[in-house]
């Protein structure tokens, strides 16, 4: 009898000690562009181990944006939500309705804490704050830039190290750059835009650059009919019917990076999150610049923010403070945008030994981060899924030419208002 | 006590099919009455107003009338590409298990690396079928991004996708026919054409079907490669019902519209399941 409660109290031992040292961090983080990023997660959550030996972090990776969001969601609905979780940085509203998430204000509490909050690029905290409470910290962010090729621009007779600065220059170089052959077939458009997968995330580039943001600040307004957005559209579909320097219909996302490579366009809009893949295959000089200007430049962020939900026990919130503190170090920013192509999410990052000898080495490495100064957040409102649906669908109806783009966005706009009548 | 052991035998079939097939069936349809209720609104009885929504969405006729040319589409053109296929390579040919499995290698292949392979093929300028084209100095054509041309585009490469699984099917009923009966047409003197008509394609009914029902629910099944080519657009030209259906549960959150949509699917797909038994079973020689 005696052995059996040794071996009972020895048992109990084992089950409760490791429940006494440490805390569990699992989160969700979702992977949107190439590379062989879970290593460089898993790499990061080991080394936060080292130095916070009580707390083990189980970082699971979740697929594109949209599976996170379900699996986040669907973990919510089955009562055992991961504590943390990367989502799209749009999906603020989502996740504000749902009442899944807390404010990092509520959590970080000490003045240092405070401090932190207040370290990153004012641009990429917008989409995260609704309020003036910040419920998003932003970890993997991006924005558009121009690439151009610089090859094709010598060929057209233009001066290879000066992109486009605004609209009018954009598309007369455009049309200098498109070559047709002798029967007019085009082997090479001037620019391309691609409109399909996030035609909503182009348009705000369009729509900024005219001086119009598509939606308020607290989610429950969109300014889609506005004289000026629909003056954005109509350029883009212009760049198409009227000054033919970009393929009529729609411009696959895709495959725009292999037709910039193939030299089969001399500029397109992209993400940032291209950057890498592009410098690793492109066979001509290019060039990476600002998007170019009609009364302002702009260029909206995009990408995904550390989240910290509700269902959450102190010490788990504790131990997601100290490991999104850890994440978001200047170096380890630094680190991760190298590793990307991603923005480092905060000044500082840029001062650091490393990503200045990068970026002196690789210049447009640093385009995005100035562009920050125009920049204006991703379209996200409550009911976002169908608000930003309306606005895809009136942008790809413009640019296939099955309606105009007055018409197309009024019809938006209504539809907008009705859904987001009652959060007002 | 044979009725007990009867049920016995049943039960372990009766539970999966109760809970994976008719509870959520019942459990969708019982959703599509209610509001899709958040923390903040929970979910309430609202009848039928769900049916009527959907009534005056213009995009569930958009995509519904997209489903029916889908369907029309690539129905006929797989069964008969699969039959002359089958009867084809049921010949003697040189190399003939080669020809057999490069017909059936789309089979094979997962839809969405399938889709990821035609992408690239209807790239305008550089992808396989413009360059094609550019060898006539046809002007590129921008497959996916019309509007008229982008519900085709999808259609083709999922003739091609299915017709070589179909093809098994009518290989596999074809190598069952007694060759006598040849023998037999022969020396009375059939042309191949009436014999085809008159004797093999009657005995392949029961196939065709098979091959029938098959195709009509992955007309209405089959939605993976719109998330790689497509997804859904030009402005929901190239949409399916099942992909809105998507889009409306994940991308929207709306569960109670996803499930009367997934309602109307489940009605529209019962229906033509009995039609096709009810009108082709007279028609049908079972052995």
């Amino acid at each position: 009898m005696r052995w059996l409660t040794a071996l009972l109290l020895a048992a109990t031992f084992a089950a409760s000690a490791p429940a006494r040292a440490a805390t569990e961090l699992t989160f969700y983080y979702p992977i949107a562009v190439g590379g062989p990023l879970t290593k460089v997660i898993d790499g990061y959550a080991r080394e936060f181990e080292k130095t916070n030996p009580d707390v083990k972090v189980n970082p699971i990776y979740a697929g594109n944006y949209d599976d996170a969001r379900i699996k986040a969601l669907a973990a919510l609905k089955a009562g055992q939500s991961a504590p943390l979780s990367v989502l799209f940085s749009i999906d603020l509203y989502e996740l504000l309705e749902q009442d899944a998430i807390i404010a990092w204000d509520d959590i970080a509490t000490t003045a240092e804490d405070k401090a932190w909050l207040k370290s990153f690029y004012p641009a990429l905290m917008s989409n995260g704050t609704y309020k003036g409470k910040v419920y998003g910290i932003p970890f993997q962010r991006s924005t558009i830039v121009l690439y151009w090729n610089k090859e094709a621009f010598k060929e057209a007779g233009l001066d290879p190290e000066k992109p486009p600065a605004n609209w009018n220059e954009m598309t007369q170089m455009a049309s200098k750059l498109t070559k047709r052959d002798a029967s007019g077939n085009v082997s090479r458009w001037g620019v391309m835009v691609p409109s399909t997968g996030y035609p909503y995330w182009m348009f705000q580039a369009f729509a900024r650059q005219n001086g119009q943001d598509l939606m308020n600040r607290d989610g429950n307004a969109t300014n889609y009919a506005h004289p000026d957005v629909v003056a954005a559209l109509q350029y883009w579909r212009d760049l198409g019917v009227k000054h033919k320097v970009m393929p009529e219909g729609t411009v696959e996302w895709g495959t725009l990076r292999q037709a910039f490579l193939e030299g089969k366009t001399a500029m397109m809009w992209h993400t940032t999150g291209n950057l890498t893949a592009v410098k690793d295959s492109a066979k001509f000089p290019f060039g990476v610049a600002m998007l170019p200007a009609s009364k302002q430049r702009g260029s909206p962020t995009g990408g995904g923010n550390f989240y910290v939900f509700k269902k959450t026990t102190p010490a788990e919130r504790k131990a997601a403070l100290e490991f999104v503190k850890f994440m978001t170090q200047p170096e380890r920013a630094a680190d991760w945008s190298m590793a990307t192509g991603y923005v480092a999410i905060r000044p500082d990052a840029y001062t650091t030994p490393k990503l200045k000898q990068y970026a002196a080495e690789f210049p447009p490495a640093v385009v995005a981060r100035d562009q920050f100064e125009y920049s204006t957040p991703e379209l996200s409102t409550f009911q976002t899924g169908r608000v930003r649906k309306l606005l895809d669908d009136a942008i790809q109806a413009t640019l296939t030419g099955q309606k105009q783009p007055a018409e197309a966005l009024k019809a938006a706009q209504d539809e907008a208002d009705r859904l987001l009548k009652s959060y007002r | 006590m044979r009725h007990v052991y009867g049920w016995l035998l049943l039960t372990p079939a009766a539970i999966l099919l109760i809970a994976f097939t008719h509870y959520p069936a019942a459990a969708t349809l019982l959703d599509s009455l209610f509001t899709t209720g958040t923390v903040v609104r929970p979910s309430r009885f609202v009848g039928l107003a769900n049916y009527a929504a959907l009534a005056d969405d213009p995009i569930f006729w958009q995509v519904l009338r997209n489903n029916a040319w889908f369907a029309l589409g690539t129905i006929p053109t797989a069964i008969a590409i699969a039959l002359v296929m089958a009867l084809w390579v049921n010949t003697r040919l040189p190399a003939r298990a080669l020809v057999r499995m490069a017909y059936f290698t789309p089979t094979i292949l997962p839809m969405i690396a399938v889709a990821n392979i035609w992408l690239f093929f209807y790239t305008p300028q550089i992808g396989l079928i413009d360059q094609f084209r550019a060898m006539f100095g046809a002007a590129s054509h921008n497959w996916l991004g019309d509007p008229s041309t982008v519900l085709g585009a999808t259609m083709v490469m999922v003739v091609w996708k299915e017709a070589g699984f179909f093809m098994i099917f009518y290989l596999a009923a074809l190598q069952s026919l007694p060759p006598e009966l040849e023998e037999a047409g022969r020396i009375e003197g059939a042309s191949r054409w009436t014999f085809f008509w008159r004797v093999t394609f009657p005995l392949l009914m029961p196939t065709t079907l098979f091959v029938l029902v098959n195709a009509t629910i992955n007309s209405f099944k089959l939605v993976d490669h719109l998330f790689i080519l497509t997804k859904g657009g030009p402005d929901n030209a190239s949409s399916l019902l099942l992909y809105y259906i998507y889009q409306v549960a994940f991308s929207f959150f709306e569960t109670s519209y996803a499930a009367t949509l997934t309602s109307v699917l489940l009605a529209l797909l019962a229906t033509l399941a009995l039609l096709q038994f009810a009108l082709l079973e007279k028609r049908v020689h079972y052995r």
